[in-house]
């Protein structure tokens, strides 16, 4: 236990060691790939700078860890840095915990910063919805459901995009348990195939709308 | 990509009469170098706004430090946004200023009105070719600006002058480098070059790999598609090059049954796992 540790505390000590571009990517990869509590403070704080190879390593090893990473980052989330901020989105949307819900719910259709709100979208999609009380589900299924519909009508190409691969995945999950609110979803894609501006979203909805049919 | 030198909320303040008065008066220099801006940055298409802006083109007043027209630089940016085809003369005149950044500002301008009366005065200043392409002793610029050239070159479709901008894949200046490689991949369609830029999204430099995808990202090159998902750099910039990948791809694909190709749908699965 006591070598394990320390080696841990050895790998912490090379990130913050780590004196160029590529010495901090490698040394966060050996870190994520160690998958261990001890190291989610300094992976989270990786996230901060601005280097977007090692924060890709950091998102991965901090989805690996999974479930501890949820409460430090929600209590740890930097409100000034939306680069930052965008990272942390990835990592509740990969762990899937739906103790992060509200903070998507939140930050998809709310945070200033395109890549924050394309990264919540994208999450809520993913939501385990397993993990949540039973009783709980259906109630949070349908604020989901008209969050993912406000935000398919964002300014930005890119949160409408992540919104409709958000909706495609609730669609996916509602099949089985709640048939009856997939239509609302179909509507959307047909709707986006036809009115919206951007190419790449007439494409989308359309990939979604035949995945899903 | 847009430069904002503003605030929103300091962007919000002008109407349009007030910024085409602004930028009539010849007192206060900030305030018309803004109106400049801003008109272009909120697409005023208005006659008397263009009218103001072709003034402003030629505009002695303001003068910065170096010698340079910051107004006109803004009046140039401006006049390409909004897409004016009557400017195209004015601003081909203005590729023969002394001043680098207004001859770079009107060559920009030039590629997104993307107007082949630009090629002969465009082509001109590649004279001297790759050898005469040098730093200008003391500045942070080469003698032209051949980044913004060539690209344009590469736009507005030029071909005949291919043979002129091929040595430049050569040159020192990686960024000088990448626009040739893109206009010579959008003037042959020959992936030589487009696997130009494909290696630079393994290179060094942050800066350079973004620009590397942005380059991928104008000329659709699809093959780049499992390249740049893997490219260290923001998933925001690299779900820009691959929309400019899947815009591409079903554009030269459009049929009547309006069916996604399997490159399409394999570019919006890499744009997926980058949400």
């Amino acid at each position: 236990m006591t070598k394990i540790l320390t080696d841990i505390e050895t790998l912490i000590e090379a990130v913050n060691k780590a004196d160029s571009a590529d010495g901090l990517l490698e040394a966060v990869e050996d870190l994520a790939a160690a998958k261990a509590v001890e190291a989610i403070p300094t992976l989270v704080e990786v996230l901060g700078y601005n280097n977007p190879g090692a924060a890709v390593a950091a998102v991965d090893g901090l989805i690996e860890i999974g479930e501890p990473v949820v409460p430090y980052l929600l209590t740890n989330l930097d409100d000034y840095n939306y680069g930052a901020r965008a990272w942390a989105l990835r990592v509740f949307a990969g762990v899937g915990d739906p103790s992060a819900l509200d903070l998507l719910l939140k930050a998809a259709v709310t945070d200033f910063s395109q890549s924050v709100r394309r990264a919540a979208a994208r999450g809520l999609g993913i939501i385990r919805w397993s993990k949540l009380a039973p009783e709980k589900v259906l109630p949070a299924q349908k604020e989901v459901l008209q969050t993912l519909l406000l935000a398919s009508s964002d300014g930005e190409w890119v949160v409408r995009y992540a919104a409709v691969v958000g909706l495609q995945s609730l669609a996916k999950t509602l099949a089985t348990t709640q048939p009856k609110l997939v239509p609302e979803i179909t509507a959307k894609f047909q709707e986006v195939m036809q009115t919206d501006s951007e190419l790449v979203m007439r494409a989308r909805a359309q990939l979604a709308w035949q995945q899903i049919n | 990509m847009e430069q904002d030198y503003f605030g929103v909320g300091e962007a919000e303040q002008l109407t349009v009469e007030q910024a085409i008065a602004n930028l009539r008066q010849k007192e206060d220099l900030g305030s018309r170098y803004y109106a400049a801006w801003w008109l272009g940055r909120f697409r005023v298409k208005e006659p008397e706004a263009i009218e103001v802006l072709l003034m402003a083109l030629e505009d002695e007043s303001d003068r910065a430090p170096d010698g340079g027209y910051p107004l006109r630089r803004n009046a140039a940016r401006a006049l390409g946004k909004l897409g004016e085809k009557r400017a195209v003369p004015p601003l081909i005149r203005c590729l023969e200023f002394p001043d680098f950044y207004v001859r770079e500002a009107a060559t920009q301008a030039l590629e997104v009105l993307n107007d082949n009366r630009a090629i002969p005065a465009l082509v001109k200043l590649l004279d001297g070719g790759v050898a005469k392409a040098q730093f200008v002793p003391g500045k942070p610029h080469l003698v032209q600006p051949y980044e913004a050239i060539i690209e344009a070159l590469g736009t507005i479709g030029a071909t005949e002058a291919t043979t002129l901008i091929e040595p430049f894949i050569e040159h020192t200046v990686e960024k000088v480098k990448y626009a040739a490689a893109r206009a010579m991949y959008q003037l042959t369609g020959n992936s030589v070059y487009g696997e130009i830029l494909v290696r630079a999204l393994a290179g060094e430099d942050l800066q350079l790999r973004r620009s590397a995808l942005m380059d991928l990202g104008a000329i659709g090159y699809i093959s780049a598609g499992e390249a740049i998902a893997e490219t260290l750099a923001e998933n925001s910039m690299k779900l820009i090059a691959l929309k400019g990948l899947l815009e591409e791809e079903i554009n030269q694909n459009v049929n009547q049954s309006l069916e996604l190709t399997q490159e399409s749908i394999k570019v919006m699965e890499l744009m997926d796992s980058l949400l």
